[in-house]
């Protein structure tokens, strides 16, 4: 069993205005473990789909708390997670299509293809009126001793 | 950080600048749609080279002006994809449109 080094967690309003929030302060998180520009790149861009799915549909008809956590691991796995206490998803497989949105027009359909094909693993847990909570697992390559890995 | 509109001989030239995530995209598509749609242009050109971050909602963007030009019976053109966001322009499928031009070499 790998061993927790650090670990951090914030909760914020689901507004918009927050989504580059969100991203930045796991990045900056993440940047203790020294990881390459790309990496951070990817974790940014799969926080941002999942922030962004809550906001525009787990709390479409209001504003609610947004959930994440992040933790690393001394073999240099980061795993965050991403939950919030709206309205659920119904069919979770269906939702992970790529293309599929319920978002209208200028939503392109991609956050949970972009999670999957950015991070190594994503898990997806929703409860209809309950919540939904996402799972990013992505492991950083080990550079230098710097970082503890 | 924002949305710089300007003519050039073909059309509407759209340069954006900083990060394009959901919030960001609102304001941009408000401002180029509002432009276009006075102008009715023969080419709408969306300049990236500017772009720092991008998510899905970049793509978004993209599929939506091509709509939007389409409807005008114009062409859209994305232009100076930095190698950062490369990435999701691949992934996204739409670069068998043909619409895209690239700041590397190597694509």
């Amino acid at each position: 069993m790998n061993n927790i080094i650090n670990e951090m967690s914030v909760n914020f309003l689901s507004k918009s205005c927050n989504e580059s929030f969100a991203r930045t302060v796991v990045a900056a998180f993440v940047s203790q473990m020294d990881p390459t520009i790309d990496e951070i790149s990817d974790i940014k861009t799969a926080v941002s789909e999942a922030v962004t799915n809550s906001i525009v549909h787990a709390y479409k008809s209001g504003i609610g708390v947004i959930y994440i956590s992040a933790k690393m691991y001394d073999n240099g796995k980061v795993i965050i997670k991403i939950r919030d206490k709206g309205c659920g998803i119904e069919d979770v497989e269906q939702a992970m299509q790529p293309l599929f949105t319920t978002g209208g027009s200028d939503r392109s359909g991609l956050g949970f293809a972009v999670m999957q094909s950015f991070m190594d693993k994503i898990k997806v847990s929703s409860k209809v009126g309950k919540g939904t909570s996402v799972t990013l697992e992505r492991h950083i390559i080990c550079r230098s001793r710097a970082n503890g890995c | 950080m924002g949305v710089n509109i300007s003519e050039d001989f073909e059309g509407v030239v759209a340069a954006l600048e900083g990060d394009i995530d959901h919030h960001t995209a609102r304001d941009m598509r408000e401002l180029i749609d509002s432009y276009v749609s006075k102008v009715a242009p023969k080419m709408l050109k969306i300049d990236f080279g500017k772009i720092q971050f991008m998510d899905s909602s970049g793509i978004g963007l993209i599929m939506g002006r091509y709509k939007l030009m389409c409807s005008l019976k114009g062409e859209l053109k994305v232009i100076n994809i930095p190698k950062r966001i490369e990435k999701m322009v691949k992934l996204s499928g739409l670069t068998k449109l043909g619409i895209f031009n690239y700041c590397s070499k190597t694509t």
